[in-house]
């Protein structure tokens, strides 16, 4: 006999405290996935100003002229809060990452009975990396 | 049997294709955060050190590849995270206009720049 039952709609946040592992996982995945194309969209907007250099448009930076490209660039990059962003960024892609290869071994069904050690496992491991490339993505810049 | 969660119908194209470049970008993605960020600091990025990067064929054809993935991927992801809270009907047919025009500028945007970084235009 079979049986079914209303589990809720499982897109209602207001039931958070009831989300196994794989929940969370699910909206992490999503929430980064958003981050991620909206940074994409923002990247190709930056390096569009090679094409301003490639034109001759040139700008100061440091008391010193220099290509577009090369001056948005290097004047974002001189800004504290750009390398704090940077670090989220990698925190965001990290997991997306790791949590994608988690995802494409459910979908060839491996480690089926791991999903959930599988997400901690990101988890932590997206910690690491990220506490570990701090002083690389910090370095040069004052506050 | 384990709960499963996700947007896509599995077995679709844009299941299958959203697998494949999931798999490219998770090889590229690492690659080009290892090298502009590790290797070459981007603090350090200048147009001359870009344009000798993308002077390289097959690091232009990656790179290139790797914005059309993902492009694709972030689109493709965000139309069916919306299907998936309920996007039906004529709202569902003007997002999927929206995501693939902004997709394609993307992309083409893109490319241009890519063409002007390799000083092929």
């Amino acid at each position: 006999m079979s049986q079914s039952y209303n589990r809720g709609l499982i897109e209602d946040f207001g039931r958070w405290k009831e989300f196994s592992a794989g929940m969370w996982a699910w909206i992490f995945h999503k929430f980064t996935g958003w981050m991620l194309i909206g940074y994409l969209f923002t990247h190709i907007a930056v390096l569009s100003s090679a094409i301003a250099a490639a034109n001759g448009e040139t700008m100061m930076i440091a008391g010193e002229q220099v290509n577009a490209y090369t001056g948005t660039i290097q004047g974002l990059e001189g800004l504290f809060i750009i390398r704090v962003l940077e670090v989220g960024l990698l925190a965001v892609a990290v997991f997306h990452i790791l949590n994608g290869i988690r995802l494409l071994m459910v979908d060839l069904g491996v480690g089926l009975t791991a999903q959930d050690r599988s997400f901690y496992a990101s988890l932590v491991l997206t910690g690491v990396i990220t506490v570990a490339s701090v002083p690389t993505f910090l370095s040069g810049v004052g506050l | 049997m384990a709960e499963r969660y996700s947007s896509f119908t599995p077995g679709g194209t844009a299941w299958f294709l959203q697998r494949v470049t999931a798999a490219f970008l998770i090889v590229v993605l690492a690659f080009h955060f290892f090298l502009l960020h590790f290797v070459n600091h981007a603090s350090e990025v200048t147009l001359l050190g870009t344009q000798q990067r993308m002077d390289h064929i097959g690091y232009f054809l990656t790179m290139v590849l790797f914005l059309v993935a993902g492009a694709f991927h972030g689109v493709n992801g965000v139309y069916n995270a919306l299907v998936n809270q309920g996007l039906s009907g004529t709202p569902k047919k003007v997002v999927l206009a929206v995501l693939s025009l902004a997709g394609l500028a993307l992309v083409a945007q893109g490319t241009y720049v890519a063409l002007v970084m390799a000083e092929m235009i």
